[in-house]
This record gives structure tokens, sequence and C-alpha cells, in this order.
């Protein structure tokens, strides 16, 4: 019997208190209980989640105007500067801009305290931030400077906006140099002295539709504790599906732009995060629903971790140079049960991505929908899937 | 006379000489060895309990050799509120005193087999891992 289902009917049943709402962990298990063709007609909504160091993640300040008014030119928000070249009190603050005095480097490996995430972070926590503001002056914007501290209540919007995030699949980051370095990936010993990797695997949103059937612009999330949106397709967005030893897998592909209110959101799921030698960024909670709408839908949401693959990337030398090609792949499977093997050394992995919190967050969003609090949204428009058939390209030098 | 507590770090090289026998025998310490992970392969590293008049000689006779002597003073406590359970200080931490609960994937920290490396402090992204005194 084929599983056909819309929208609507999903969203009557989830307003009627009587959908089934699985988490993408649960989904395999009853795959393996009871079929596919079965699990995909019984379920209505799956529900996925990931916790992660997201970077091209930011917020959208609109501070309200000063008396006299103010069209503001540069603007730090506790040291950290946010870009103002929007409007007179408008500012964009980054997660990865870190506070003026910061040392960066120049005492490697740099210890990048406090950034834009770490602001993020602490305007959510509702604690005061310290804005600084500088202006030139015009007729109907006469004032210069400001001094002053802000909370999140008090400032009339912010809307957390990420152009890039809830990467589909990432790198497993090797070193195969001789000295440690100090990467986004974490601190990587030589010689393959050890090995880090950053996705959910069997829970992550973009691993379980993999050919965005389902996940579209509007799609509502849960994103950093609150309600978000799907705002487009994320920078970066290079869907693919590659074939390796007859395999099909979903390569590092695909990101979301999201977006949402900051001010309904939590400290809990957007954490400021410094990474020894490399910088600062924002951790962000992410979950996503997939509505059952058929079996094929079904199938790739039940994809387990030994059936999704990471590519092994060594970033001591190939990664930096942008040198293409990798050392292979290893299941999620594999590189979570704390070994993999690589040119036939076995290496011990640890993830940067919490599984712990990943799993609340599947369980959070799959409790609002049985609630009957979160209803699903159709996309408005689809993104390009591995179809699609889009590269990357690099930056032309003079 | 109360015993000095101290933290030994030190390469392959020192994991095959007697350092304990000569801290016994030329300085006269009372030696108690509260943990040693010492194997010829990686860095080695021992906490030890020494109570002696020359305890300050034998420790200059270690540094001589080339081993890192640490006074153990200090104690690395896990902030539980800021922990997120990422698993990032796992990859470092060089004694398992942070580690991962399969498959629950949660990270736990054994105070016990901590060696005071502080690696995790500068690692752990959230600042979660921290000194205290
Ligand atoms: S790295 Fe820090 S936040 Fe992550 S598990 Fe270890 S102590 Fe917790
Ligand atoms: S200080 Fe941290 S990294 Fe070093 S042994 Fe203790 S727990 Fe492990």
């Amino acid at each position: 019997m084929s599983v056909e289902k819309t929208y609507a009917e999903i969203n009557t049943k989830i307003k009627a208190g009587k959908a089934i709402v699985v988490t993408a962990e649960e989904l395999i298990t009853l795959v393996e209980e009871k079929g596919l063709t079965k699990a995909a007609q019984e379920v209505d909504v799956v529900t996925t989640g990931t916790f992660a160091p997201m970077c091209s993640s930011g917020a959208f300040l609109s501070f309200g105007h000063t008396k006299p008014r103010m069209k503001m030119q540069k603007v730090w928000l506790n040291g950290v500067a946010a870009y103002t070249g929007i409007a007179a009190v408008d500012a964009y603050i980054g997660a990865t801009e870190m506070h003026e005095d910061d040392p960066l480097n120049s005492n490697y490996p740099g210890e990048f305290r406090y950034g834009g995430g770490h602001v993020i972070a602490d305007l959510v926590a509702r604690k005061p931030v310290k804005l600084k503001a500088l202006a030139y002056g015009t007729d109907c914007y006469p004032r210069r400077n400001l001094e002053t501290t802000i909370t999140l209540d008090d400032i009339n919007e912010a809307i957390l906006f990420n152009p890039r995030n809830a990467y589909q699949n990432y790198n497993c980051a090797v070193n195969l140099t001789d000295r440690t370095i100090y990467t986004y990936m974490g601190m990587i010993k030589p010689h393959m002295g050890n090995a880090n990797y950053s996705t959910a695997g069997q829970l992550s949103p973009l691993l379980k539709d993999p050919h965005f059937k389902t996940i579209g612009v509007g799609t509502k999330i849960f994103l950093g504790g609150g309600i978000g949106y799907v705002a487009w397709n994320g920078t970066q967005h290079f869907p693919s599906m590659i074939d390796v030893e007859g395999k099909e897998l979903g390569s590092a592909g695909g990101t979301l732009a999201v977006t949402g209110d900051l001010k309904q959101m939590s400290p809990r799921w957007l954490v400021g995060t410094s990474y020894l030698g490399y910088g600062a960024t924002l951790s962000v909670g992410i979950g996503i629903p997939i509505p059952i709408l058929n079996k094929e839908i079904a199938r790739y949401a039940a994809k387990k971790d030994e059936e999704l693959f990471a590519p092994v990337v060594d970033y001591g030398e190939a990664y930096p140079s942008f040198t293409p090609g990798n050392l292979g792949y290893v299941s999620y499977a594999d590189l979570k049960s704390g070994k993999i093997t690589v040119n036939g050394k076995e290496i011990s992995t640890a993830p940067l991505s919490s599984m712990p919190r990943a799993r609340e967050i599947a369980a959070t969003l799959k409790g609002w929908i049985l609630k009957g609090e979160f209803q699903l949204t159709e996309p408005v428009k689809t993104l390009p899937s591995p179809a699609d058939g889009f590269t990357a390209h690099s930056i032309k030098e003079d | 006379m109360s015993p000095k507590r101290i933290v030994l770090r030190f390469g392959t090289d020192i994991s095959v000489k007697p350092i304990v026998y000569r801290l016994v025998k030329d300085y006269d310490l009372v030696v108690n060895i509260v943990k040693a992970d010492v194997n010829p392969q990686k860095e080695g590293t021992m906490i030890l309990e020494v109570t002696g008049d020359q305890s300050e000689d034998g420790l200059n006779y270690l540094r001589n050799l080339g081993v890192s002597v640490q006074n153990l003073t200090q104690e690395i406590v896990r902030n539980d509120e800021k922990c997120v359970m990422c698993g990032a200080c796992t990859g470092v931490c060089p004694t398992g005193a942070l580690y991962m609960e399969r498959p629950s994937m949660e990270v736990r920290f054994d105070g016990d087999q901590c060696v005071f490396c502080q690696l995790c402090v500068k690692v752990c992204p959230m600042w979660a891992m921290e000194v205290r005194l």
C-alpha cells in the first residue's frame, strides 16, 4: 500500500492531538521493528536536532532613537564592533567579530575569550550590555556620541539572522603534519594523533532530508530555544549526492539561512563559543520537523549512523592550501564509537557537536508538536537540491 | 612535616629511569605514589606525596633530568552550568579523566584520573573547565 499524506492532513491531526510524532532516532528503531512501509504509514512527523558551533550567525538589532537623534556610524557592544552601515539606529552583530582589544593570535594560540557570539549570548541571557556609538552628525541627526547600557528588553527589535547554519554534513578533521594545529575543528595533534568531527549524524536535520523534499523557504523550526524559520538556502549551499563504493552519500552539501525573534530564544540554546588559536563563534540549537509525506521521505529520515558518512580531511596541509580530495570516508557509527581507522592507523575521535543536546532538541520539538502548539509549514519555495548541480567557485585573484 | 603533593610530567626517555628509587635512596625521602601513568611510548605523568628534609634537592634532581615538576595546590572542576556535553575535551585529555559514555554520548569527568595538565581548560570552547585553588 502506498503512503501519501499532505501537510493539511498532518496539521489537522496535530490540532486534534492525534498526530504520531517521533524523533529521528525513534524512527530508526521503529523501521527496524516494523519495516519501512508500516513505519511510513504510522508516523506523521519526524523531529531532528543539532547543537553545535555555527559560524555565519548574527543578529540585527534596532536600538531605538536617542534624544537628540543620532545616525550611528560606528557601534560597539561590550567592546565588540557591530556593523551599522544599514540605517541610523540599526546594526548587525556578527558571531565571529572579536573584542576590540583582543590579542587575537599574537600570543599563539590565542584564547579568543569574547566575541560577537558572546554578545548575543549575553543579550539573550538578559545581561546588561554596554552600547557605545559614534556619529558625524547631520542636521536631522545631530548627536555625535553615545555611551549607555542596554538589555534585550530595552531595544525595539532583535532578530537573529544566521546566513549559514545547520551544515548537512561536515569533515572529520585530522592532521598529517608534525606540529599541533589549532582550528575551527579544535586542537588536532600531529601525525593523526586525534580526529574531530562535528555533526549529530542520524539526528542531523539536513542529513535526513538530503534532497530538500520538505525543508524549504518558510519552514518553521526550533531555533535557539524558540520558534524560527528557514529564510533561504544558506550561503555555500552546494547539496550533492556522491557515490562511495556503491553507497549513496550526502556530501558536505546543504546549508540553511535561518531567522527568528531573539527575544523569545533562550541562553541554553545560544552559547558563546571560543576555539583556542582560531576565534570565537556562537553555538546554536536547531531542530527541524520532517513531515512523512511518503515512503521515500521516510526512507531518508530513517538513515542511521551506519549509513551516513563523513569525509576525513587533513587540516594540517590539504585544507589550508585548498587542495581538493580527502583521506576516505568514515561512518558516523565509527566516529561515535570513539575510534576510526585512516590509512591503516587507528585514531581516537571526539565530537564538537553535542549529541545529548541534539536529542534534547528533537525531544522538545516533538513535545511542542504533540501538544498541538507547533504546526508544520509547507515551504513557499523549495531550495536547490542535489539535482540542481550547484558547485562552488573560489575567488579569482588579479 | 606535612607531605608535599606534586605532579611530574616527563618524556619517554625518563619513563625507563628509576626516578622514584633515586628520590628514596639518594635524598632519603618518603614517597607515596598517588597515581602513575608511565608508558615508554608516550608522555608519562605521576602524582606523588613526598616527605623529607631534602625534598627540594630531590625535586631539583628531577628538574635537572628534564622532568616538569608542579606543586599540586590546585584542582580542576567542571562547571556543569556551562558544559554543553559537546565532547571536544575528550579528544585532548591525556588520561581519560574526561570521557564519553556510550551510547548516550554524555561527557563524564572523573577527577581522580585528572593530572592537572589544564589542556581541557584551554580547549573547552565554553570555558566550562575551571582551575580552583
Ligand atoms: S569541551 Fe567543555 S563543554 Fe564540551 S564536554 Fe568538555 S567540558 Fe563540556
Ligand atoms: S586537566 Fe583536564 S585534560 Fe588534563 S587530565 Fe585533568 S581533566 Fe584531563
